[in-house]
């Protein structure tokens, strides 16, 4: 089982990018949750339609292969504005097209978040899960929403508090679970 | 080629019946914005029995990939996680329990399955004419039911600039059944 994950945030110090780091210390045995590095997410560049006529750019088609190479995704995103950072945006732009066919469709998503304020980017978590089942991913219900994220890490980079290790780990039970072989329903 | 109407019946006639798909519709509207959506799916499979005595048993199915609407992106939005998910459920079922009938009105009443989630819907619709063709006898059946697409487990909405949610949860489907003997 692959997990991939994408942190929303650009800085390499990021309390998103923490936050990933922290869950693929969680994982289970069999599970592998590999981190989507920073400068790839930067290294797209803006969506025009008219650039989205064949070949995508390189960073595009490499976003693409590695997340259609993933059996799950787990994204975890700060909060500008009330909103997703604009790069992720624009990432999944790219990565929604073709749209009928595009690599997240049927794909099993979790999103969590983590800010310095008190309310751990909750809403830009809403706003992305809408953006990502509107692409067609399989949205888990799972969430954590890391408030004052600059008191939750060890110098090690681990989470300090036991509760929040739990709910990480509750969240990436749910996606693992989603991302398991499903039985397809018969009908009756 | 002759053709003849032998008669006019407007009452299910016994026998075993399948449906002709070619001239059958199954259809959805939904009230989107400030008009209606509609949509409809193809194939469907269907069967009626209808017994000596008048009872009769309806059963049918259709591909959830089946779905047509007039926008590809749309019919991908339907296919996904968020609507039908056709990768988890890939069929739609329906089986009747009672079917009743006054005049040449009728009523069906059974259980349809959409996502993987059972519930009761009620049917109601008219009993057309019947007629043969050569040797093989034809009639037409109509029926329509209400369903709230929510209690299926497909939630999706927008909320409009009025605030108002763009996708009505009450959703008619509306079908022309077009029989054929067995």
């Amino acid at each position: 089982m692959r997990v991939l994950g994408i942190s929303g945030s650009l800085r390499p110090d990021s309390y998103n990018t923490r936050l990933l780091r922290a869950a693929a210390e969680l994982a289970p045995r069999d599970v592998e949750l590999e981190l989507l590095e920073s400068p790839r997410l930067k290294a797209v560049p803006p969506y025009d339609e008219d650039d989205d006529n064949g070949a995508a750019p390189a960073a595009v088609a490499q976003l693409r292969d590695t997340i259609a190479g993933a059996d799950a995704v787990l994204f975890a995103t700060p909060e500008y504005n009330s909103s997703v950072p604009g790069q992720l945006k624009n990432a999944l732009d790219w990565v929604s097209r073709p749209f009928a066919t595009n690599v997240l469709r049927n794909k099993p998503v979790a999103v969590v978040g983590a800010s310095a304020g008190a309310f751990g980017a909750v809403w830009a978590q809403a706003e992305l899960r809408k953006v990502l089942a509107a692409m067609g991913a399989r949205v888990v219900d799972g969430e954590l929403a890391l408030g004052h994220a600059d008191t939750r890490f060890e110098a090690d980079g681990s989470l300090a508090d036991e509760e929040v290790r739990g709910e990480l780990s509750a969240v990436l039970d749910v996606l693992i679970a989603e991302a398991r072989p499903q039985p397809v329903a018969q009908a009756a | 080629m002759s053709t003849s109407t032998v008669e006019k019946r407007n009452t299910l006639p016994t026998g075993d019946w399948s449906l002709d798909s070619v001239h059958s519709q199954v259809g959805f509207e939904v009230d989107y914005h400030v008009g209606t959506f509609r949509g409809s799916f193809s194939p469907v499979t269907a069967r009626l029995e209808v017994a000596d005595d008048g009872s009769a048993r309806l059963t049918g199915s259709a591909p959830v990939t089946g779905v047509r609407v007039q926008d590809e992106n749309l019919n991908a939005h339907l296919l996904s996680p968020e609507f039908f998910d056709a990768e988890r459920t890939p069929e739609i079922t329906f089986e009747s329990s009672e079917v009743t009938q006054s005049g040449d009105e009728i009523e069906v009443r059974g259980e349809l399955t959409i996502k993987g989630t059972s519930l009761p819907v009620r049917a109601r619709g008219t009993v057309g004419e019947q007629a043969e063709y050569g040797e093989r006898p034809y009639f037409g059946l109509k029926l329509e039911a209400q369903v709230d697409r929510t209690q299926y487990g497909m939630n999706w909405n927008n909320p409009l600039p009025n605030g108002k949610p763009a996708l009505a949860n009450d959703v008619t489907i509306n079908a022309e059944l077009f029989w054929t003997r067995s």
